[in-house]
């Protein structure tokens, strides 16, 4: 009993950070019908800025952590104006594509910057253990369960309660029709990919103490956090959530309860499980077309 | 330039609408089968890839050009093909029957993968393609009593009626056209076929292909097995071609330099993945090159134009470091994937029709002709 407790806050730990990815990809999903097969990579990306400023400048974990999140933001920014804003409107199939190449770029670029190495950023998380009864936590685990908590909540708040928000809701519906109404979707769409960045990078720091960083991080979660956002139902973001909550909660068990090698095939096998039996996922809108 | 006058509707699907066809594909035959007697090893082993991956490009064109279904699973059936032709060789099963055995094997297992297929659209598909090849590649590493795990396995040499052809001979090369040859004229004869017409169909708009009486679920599933069937005899001669296989191999990165091999070739034409096939296979030549003579060749330049030796070595040795760099090769794909698909989404097929055209309507060539429409209208979400 004990042990299964343990596997499932491990569980949910890591299903959380595949949840912050997948919430990437829900956002810009949500805003533009784009799904970005380079979140995974921006996540890369973020971690190794933060260990940049944190590990080789020497500075404060939560400035660095700011640093990193803002410095994501305005690339993510430029990665939207430079790849995604000219082919936006175009089939889906050509802005698969154009992120694959910019993911498989980033990766190899960082790689070629910051070395094949694993790195390791140090976080006040990364000592201490919640003693429960005979059961251990480590901080670092709590800490991505907390975040992923209040960045949702602010997510949510932000999508339903604030001007944009509903602007970008908006366009999601209907980019053209948005347009015809005064929504600047241009600059909407910039907005989503600085946010999806941003909290690529908070999952990226976050992560960093518990698997460490290195140029191939990217793809390994990306991949990862597909099932989740799909079992979610792309487009809802407690979808995505609680998607990522399964997926890891399913590996962890299957790590711990099956035989060897069933650990990274299970997410993939539920996920199909699942397409099969519901295509539009377990949250996601089935939405009919009128004739 | 050539009119070409249809009086007929069997002139819409001849295979070659005129007799200049015939002569530069015959060329261009000729120039193939002499091949290995004029090039040397290194590139008829270049060319033999070139074969097989534009084999692939081909089987992936039927399903993701023609029919319109992404799949970024086509490694999971080269491994197939390839393993299945392993494990029977090791029981002395002759090559045409486990060549034939492959095919069928590996067609069976994407009609399989087509079925669930059918309720999945655009980014689902892709993800489900990915899981299954990612499945598979985990079945690979684990069935140890079958695949050798991680281990691999060896592929003996192949042999035909008796004849032993190693992988390195003309008589290999041979074979491997001979079986992009007949993939393609086979791929144009479907396309001419009700069949090819339905999967175009199919791509273009299902909801019409359905009121047009096309049964959608039937060819969707059709057009994943015949395009896994001939992965899967691709994979055959790619288990030869490399003579060792393990599960490493096939991995994601394979499936998306298949589709980079349809991408820059352009998603519509078959010429297309010829192209892209050579593009894939000649970019680790090209980036030995650079490793190799680039440095010497910058650093002579540097040198007319006034450059102090100094300089010149230094010169050499900044651009050696940059082009051995290990991430080069994966930044230049990424590159060149992102540029074509912003600038020439079409693809290098679609640059030469470009520039016959221009040709063709000399003074009144119009730029919009190939201009692409933005539908911000249509969501895929509801459709």
């Amino acid at each position: 009993m004990l042990d299964f407790v343990q596997q499932l806050v491990s569980g949910v730990a890591l299903g959380c950070v595949y949840g912050l990815i997948a919430l990437g990809f829900v956002l810009v999903y949500k805003a533009t019908e784009v799904v970005n097969f380079a979140q995974g990579d921006l996540m890369m990306l973020g971690g190794f800025f933060a260990f940049t400023f944190i590990g080789m400048l020497g500075l404060n974990y939560w400035i660095g952590f700011a640093g990193a999140v803002a410095a994501m933001a305005l690339f993510g920014m430029l990665a939207e104006r430079v790849v995604v804003r000219p082919i936006l409107g175009y089939p889906q199939f050509s802005i698969i594509m154009a992120t694959i190449g910019l993911g498989y770029f980033l990766r190899s670029v960082a790689g070629m910057i910051w070395g094949t190495d694993d790195l390791k950023i140090e976080t006040p998380f990364s000592q201490g253990v919640l003693r429960v009864g005979s059961l251990v936590l480590a901080y670092d685990k709590l800490s991505v369960i907390a975040a992923t908590m209040i960045l949702c909540t602010l997510l949510w708040l932000f999508f339903n309660k604030t001007t944009l928000g509903t602007a970008m809701r908006a366009s999601s519906e209907n980019m053209l029709a948005a347009y015809y109404m005064g929504i600047p979707v241009k600059r909407v769409v910039s907005v989503v990919w600085a946010i999806s960045a941003a909290v690529a990078t908070c999952a990226g720091v976050l992560l960093a103490p518990i698997t460490f960083i290195h140029s191939n991080v990217g793809l390994v979660l990306g991949l990862k956090a597909f099932p989740a956002a799909v079992l979610g139902g792309f487009g809802s973001i407690p979808g995505a959530v609680v998607g990522g909550v399964l997926i890891g909660v399913i590996e962890s068990m299957a790590g711990f309860y099956l035989a060897e090698g069933w650990k990274d095939v299970a997410p993939y096998v539920v996920l199909l499980a699942v397409l099969l039996l519901k295509p539009e996922g377990l949250f996601g809108l089935h939405v009919r077309k009128k004739v | 330039m050539r009119f070409l006058f249809k009086t007929s509707y069997d002139d819409d699907i001849k295979l070659f609408p005129h007799s200049g066809y015939v002569v530069s594909y015959g060329i261009l035959l000729a120039l193939l089968l002499i091949a290995p007697y004029v090039l040397s090893s290194y590139l008829m082993s270049q060319l033999v890839f070139v074969c097989i991956y534009a084999t692939v490009g081909v089987a992936l064109l039927i399903l993701t050009g023609f029919t319109g279904q992404a799949s970024l699973g086509h490694a999971a059936f080269l491994a197939i093909g390839a393993y299945t032709a392993a494990y029977l060789q090791k029981y002395n099963v002759p090559f045409p029957v486990y060549f034939l055995a492959a095919g069928a094997l590996t067609g069976l297992i994407g009609a399989m993968v087509g079925f669930p297929a059918l309720r999945l659209q655009g980014i689902y598909l892709v993800i489900a393609t990915i899981s299954f090849a990612l499945i598979v590649e985990e079945i690979l590493a684990r069935w140890e009593s079958v695949t050798n795990g991680n281990e691999g396995m060896r592929v003996k040499t192949l042999s035909l009626l008796g004849v032993p052809v190693p992988r390195d001979s003309p008589a290999f090369y041979f074979l491997c056209l001979a079986v992009l040859v007949l993939t393609i004229v086979g791929t144009l004869n479907l396309l001419r076929s009700p069949t090819g017409r339905a999967f175009v169909a199919i791509r273009d708009s299902e909801t019409a292909a359905r009121s047009m009486g096309v049964n959608v679920a039937l060819y969707k599933v059709k057009s994943f097995a015949i395009s896994a069937a001939i992965t899967g005899f691709a994979g055959v001669l790619f288990a030869h071609k490399l003579s060792f296989i393990s599960p490493e191999m096939f991995t994601l990165q394979l499936s998306i330099e298949f589709i980079i091999v349809i991408l820059i070739g352009g998603t519509f034409s078959l010429h297309g993945a010829v192209l892209g096939a050579i593009f894939i296979v000649m970019i680790d030549p090209f980036l030995t090159y650079l490793k190799d003579d680039m440095p010497g060749i910058i650093a002579g330049i540097a040198a007319t134009f006034g450059a102090g030796s100094a300089t010149a070595a230094n010169v050499q040795s900044k651009v050696a470091a940059f082009a051995s760099l290990n991430g080069l090769k994966g930044a230049i794909y990424g590159i060149i994937i992102v540029l074509f698909v912003l600038f020439e989404p079409l693809g290098l097929y679609g640059r030469w029709l470009k520039i016959k055209l221009f040709f063709q309507l000399f003074p009144l060539y119009k730029r919009a002709t190939f201009k692409r429409q933005k539908i911000y209208v249509k969501s895929e979400r509801n459709r």
